[in-house]
């Protein structure tokens, strides 16, 4: 009895032993496998090129993900955003690593701003034909995209750096991002809402407008465009060309008008 | 030899045109940054620049034709400058996760209101600028 026990504690003792051999040898891979990552993720990080690449490379993919899947959710950006953050997330890549490189993408983002200024000069004979309309209904929707969202923001108990993120969510990324940013929001959830939004009104124009009777062209691109931006006029283009010009002469304006009114707005909460 | 030195003439006209077209937007955009700077108001320098280069464009200070090719690459590309941006949400996912069921639900009701009253309230204007329009022929 006692002989066979001491047998397998003998067995047993070398299994471990060889266990444990083993053990140490997965971690001396493990570490390797470790400072292999290091190595890769200083050199990423010291690259210029690796996070302009990426983003290149998924915004690419992003467009033929659009070509082959009808969705709206399916956006170029949302496609490569989601895939740059699962490749740096499987390889374990540093978000600094990437925005060493991609920070210089940004760096267009005021030119690139600043240039919305064409489309919109391109479409003032438009403006001038119905001063009122265009101005009375985007200045009404501005207004009710403040008070809709301040009145929400105080009922889900947002505090002002959450209430300020959401407020510019209907104007077009370049102008709603440097709002957010502006007024001590954090622009990269503003760009988030603002996608909501736009995939949102996008799909649902038409019902919205079939909803609240809206019925004139013009008065259809104004809506489009003043609650869902660049996304949305997409959508208006498909519908129509009034629809379209009036929904992207809206975006602008109605930027324009957002920026002033959050002005006031961002010292409510 | 001598047509496609022409054409080679042709080429680097344009890329000087484009040259000058970026010069124009870059200038305004650095003289932006410097309102921002100096006006004490939270407004980035991209809306001080849109709203001087409109402004230049109105007054014809800046004729159409000499911002127009570098201005409409920018805009095109504009896409895929968000995306650097978006992704910095991984640094901020823990905010993500605390307001994401008020940002959809905020979202989503405001879109719905703003797209109606906008509608709305054009339409009215302009349904009542068509009636007076017919009361001023009859």
């Amino acid at each position: 009895m006692s002989l066979r026990r001491s047998c397998a504690e003998r067995i047993s003792a070398r299994r471990r032993i060889r266990l444990e051999k083993k053990l140490l040898q997965l971690a001396s891979v493990c570490d390797k496998a470790n400072r292999g990552y290091q190595k890769v993720n200083n050199m990423l990080a010291d690259s210029a090129f690796f996070g302009m690449f990426l983003t290149l490379a998924c915004y690419q993919a992003g467009v033929l993900v659009k070509k082959k899947v009808k969705v709206a959710l399916a956006t170029p950006l949302l496609v490569a955003v989601v895939l740059i953050i699962g490749i740096l997330l499987v390889f374990h890549i540093d978000y600094a690593a990437y925005e060493n490189g991609a920070k210089y993408i940004s760096y267009f983002l005021t030119p690139a701003t600043v240039s919305l200024a064409i489309p919109l000069y391109r479409r003032l004979a438009l403006l001038k034909e119905h001063p009122a309309a265009i101005f009375g209904g985007i200045a009404a929707g501005v207004l009710t995209a403040m008070i809709g969202i301040f009145l929400m923001s105080l009922a889900f108990g947002l505090n002002h750096e959450q209430y300020v993120t959401l407020l510019p969510k209907s104007v077009t990324t370049a102008i709603g991002m440097g709002v957010s940013d502006k007024m001590g929001g954090i622009p990269a959830l503003t760009v988030v809402s603002i996608s909501v939004t736009g995939v949102f009104g996008t799909v649902s124009a038409e019902a919205i407008c079939k909803l609240f009777r809206i019925r004139e062209p013009i008065a259809k691109g104004l809506a489009i465009g003043t609650s869902a931006h660049a996304l949305g006029t997409s959508k208006a283009l498909e519908i129509g060309e009034v629809e379209g010009a009036m929904s992207s002469l809206s975006i602008v304006v109605a930027g324009i008008m957002t920026v002033l009114a959050v002005q006031v707005f961002a010292r409510f909460l | 030899m001598a047509w496609s030195a022409i054409r080679c003439d042709e080429r680097s006209v344009s890329v000087l045109k484009f040259i000058r077209q970026l010069l124009i937007i870059i200038t305004i955009s650095f003289v932006a940054e410097l309102m921002e700077y100096l006006i004490p108001l939270p407004i980035a320098a991209s809306m001080y620049g849109l709203v001087l280069m409109l402004a230049g464009l109105i007054t014809k200070l800046i004729p159409l034709e000499k911002v127009e090719g570098a201005a409409d690459f920018l805009t095109e590309i504009m896409p895929v400058l968000f995306v650097p941006p978006t992704v910095s949400i991984m640094a901020n996912f823990d905010a993500l996760r605390q307001m994401l069921v008020p940002l959809v639900v905020i979202c989503v009701v405001t879109t719905v209101l703003i797209m109606g009253v906008t509608g709305r309230v054009s339409q009215a204007i302009l349904r009542r600028e068509n009636k007076r329009k017919e009361k001023n022929q009859t």
